[in-house]
């Protein structure tokens, strides 16, 4: 009998029972909530007369609607001026009051995009199992978690019975071997095995990312990558444990202390996949073959490296294949063959849950110090993944840097990334951007997104086109 | 929940691979905090000339000539054919339930996204996986001929073609059994409610450090 992997260990430490019918009752250790999913999951439970069966093992914040404009948040919730979003976030601040739920109010310093605050905070705790209403909960699987995106009838289940009834998932481990090059970074690291996989090619798999490449990156890359884990079709992608996980974890605000903490991190030893265990599917990619990636069409599976061209649809592996690019090429308004280098911008997003905690503004940071936005570019915007990550790039300096280059600096939230606010693009703009999806409309109505590594979007910005970041010299 | 035990429907192809749930229920419709009205905003970005927001009279919106759902043919249509990774994307329920308003009932295609496939269930929406080529001879025959329907049979797990042919489907039995009895899920978990309180307490043991995370 082989070992397990990591995700089985989740699975098994979390199961309640097996049903009858080949499902499983699971048990759920954390539940985020934010204002988009969640109002209707709240009525079910007033309707049905039901509480929630643990209110502290969740935890609220209002992200996808929320204005970013200083002079906006200034006011707190009543400054929100789109009336719909307004009430939407008052119906998530009334509905946490009601239900005896803790909230990160839109002005709470510690606010902010949902899967940035989580780990953050220290909520997020190896071999949790964690959901939320939002498909980017895979984020939180960097820490060795089991997290992943659910709809809103099963938010009101989590809220009622602490527990999902699933399937489970069959095993994929996608390894990066061998060491990144240069400027290469982990959007570029998940932009390439998105690529290569497809957007299904995980469907039906929980990915285990791992190899020396995966384990080289910090915490906050290996969020980046499981973020994306959704974008391959996989609901869940989880990083083993190591040294570096417990480091991050530790000391935070809802982190475990003393002789809790010793018991955990004792605890979390444990949570890597067997020697022996053995995946469903292996996957292996060469760390010194991924160059810088853009995404040129209307799927994150649509990248190309930088130093290539928008591919010809001709040259597709099969007929549903060419039409989706012939489809995807006149959506961009691209030529096959066009190189991404010659590709005009029109305005720049560095945010998201992707890409906007302090080290990818750090990153943007080094690339625009000293320079300035380029004269095609209508807007830059650099929008901080929380209130914390906000204050500390304050201290650093890096908003300075921003504005001076002239970029705008914002107040956090979701933002751009899909464009519930006002922070959208006009139609036919091209946006160099650090966030995860760009299908058609994602970003506003008639939107054109090409997704990017933090620094890839500010040299973007600071060129009016792409270029090659390893070319660029940095402060 | 809604039951769905059979369905004999007009069908309506959606010929285009990775549909996401963007694209079937753009992001500005999520404000709503009601489960239902996002009927007239089911492919909105296609279905529409203009800009959709929110609260806007749909009746006054100019219609995209070209979009499938526009055609006086497929008007009334229950049964939506699709391609490859239907419902791909976001884990938004308001798809389904756009679907679901509009008045599909069901939705054929080689593969579904997982997440809009546990979503569906839930809104008693029949999601039907068949091989590639019989997804393409269902879409040749629905350009083919005006009105074409199916008939959709979910205890015999059958689909029965105009001319009388049959095509078989696989289906896991769990979700055959919530759609054909419009399951209540969350008391039906509940039946389970002392194991879970046993769970707890037994987790609480080996893990007590998730159990204590101060309060915000």
């Amino acid at each position: 009998m082989s070992g397990m992997t990591l995700y089985d260990k989740l699975w098994n430490s979390h199961l309640v029972k097996d049903l009858d019918d080949g499902t499983s009752l699971i048990y759920i250790d954390l539940h985020f909530l934010h204002e988009v999913t969640s109002p209707q999951a709240f009525e079910g439970l007033r309707l049905a007369g039901r509480k929630p069966w643990r209110a502290d093992a969740n935890m609220a914040t209002p992200d996808h609607n929320v204005p970013t404009t200083t002079d906006e948040r200034s006011r707190g919730v009543e400054g929100i001026i789109d009336p719909v979003s307004k009430i939407q976030v008052k119906s998530l601040d009334s509905n946490c009051d009601e239900f005896g739920i803790s909230e990160f109010h839109i002005d709470d310093p510690r606010h902010g995009i949902v899967h940035v605050i989580g780990p953050e905070q220290g909520r997020t705790l190896p071999g949790m199992t964690i959901v939320c209403g939002d498909s980017h909960t895979s984020t939180h699987g960097a820490l060795g978690a089991l997290a992943h995106g659910i709809g809103t009838s099963e938010v009101e289940h989590v809220l009622a019975t602490q527990c999902l009834v699933q399937k489970k998932a069959k095993n994929m481990l996608i390894q990066v071997n061998g060491q990144l090059s240069p400027h290469v970074t982990a959007k570029d690291v998940v932009l390439a095995i998105i690529g290569h996989i497809g957007t299904a090619g995980g469907t039906g798999y929980t990915i285990e990312f791992g190899g020396e490449a995966i384990r080289s990156l910090s915490v906050e890359g290996r969020m980046t990558v499981c973020n994306m884990a959704i974008e391959a079709g996989a609901r869940a992608g989880i990083v083993a444990v190591d040294e570096k996980t417990i480091e991050y974890v530790k000391g935070r605000p809802f982190a475990p202390t003393g002789e809790l903490w010793e018991q955990a991190a004792a605890a979390w030893q444990d949570l890597v996949s067997d020697e022996d265990a053995v995946f469903d599917k292996v996957v292996e990619l060469e760390a010194a073959d991924i160059v810088p990636q853009v995404s040129w069409g209307t799927s994150p599976e649509m990248v190309a490296p930088v130093t290539g061209n928008v591919p010809d649809p001709a040259n597709a592996a099969n007929e549903s294949k060419r039409n989706n690019y012939l489809q995807a090429l006149k959506y961009m308004g691209l030529e096959a063959g066009t190189p991404i280098q010659s590709i005009m911008l029109d305005r720049v997003f560095i945010g998201s849950c992707t890409n906007s905690r302090i080290e990818d503004l750090r990153a943007a940071a080094a690339v625009v110090k000293g320079r300035k936005v380029a004269a095609n570019i209508k807007e830059a915007l650099v929008v901080p993944g929380s209130g914390l990550v906000k204050v500390q790039a304050e201290q650093e300096g890096l908003d300075r840097i921003f504005t001076e280059a002239g970029l705008q600096w914002r107040e956090p939230g979701c933002s751009m990334c899909l464009a519930m606010n006002a922070d959208q693009l006009g139609e036919g703009e091209h946006c160099a951007s650090t966030s995860n999806r760009n299908f058609e409309g994602r970003q506003g109505f008639g939107g054109r997104t090409h997704l990017v590594s933090p620094a890839m979007a500010a040299a973007a910005a600071v060129h009016g086109h792409f270029v090659d970041i390893r070319d660029l010299e940095l402060h | 929940m809604k039951k769905f035990t059979e369905l004999d429907g007009l069908v309506m192809p959606l010929d285009r691979a990775n549909v996401d749930t963007d694209y079937i229920i753009p992001k500005q419709f999520l404000k709503s905090i009601k489960r239902t009205g996002f009927g007239k905003n089911l492919f909105d970005e296609a279905r529409y000339l203009d800009k959709g927001l929110p609260d806007a009279d749909c009746s006054q919106r100019p219609l995209n000539p070209d979009f499938v759902m526009n055609q006086p043919r497929y008007q009334g249509a229950s049964i939506l054919l699709a391609r490859d990774n239907f419902g791909c994307g976001s884990s938004r329920e308001h798809a389904p339930w756009a679907l679901d308003d509009y008045g599909f009932r069901c939705v054929i295609a080689p593969s579904f996204a997982d997440i809009f496939f546990n979503n569906c269930v839930k809104n008693g929406i029949l999601l039907i996986v068949l091989e590639e080529d019989i997804v393409n001879e269902l879409f040749k025959e629905t350009f083919a001929q005006e009105g074409y329907r199916l008939a959709v049979d979910l205890p015999s797990q059958c689909i029965t073609k105009p001319d009388g042919s049959t095509i078989a489907f696989d289906i896991e039995g769990s979700r055959k059994n919530i759609l054909l009895n419009g399951l209540d899920d969350i008391s039906l978990t509940l039946k389970n409610e002392s194991d879970i309180v046993q769970f707890e307490a037994d987790w609480q043991n080996k893990a007590p450090w998730l159990f204590s995370q101060k309060r915000a």
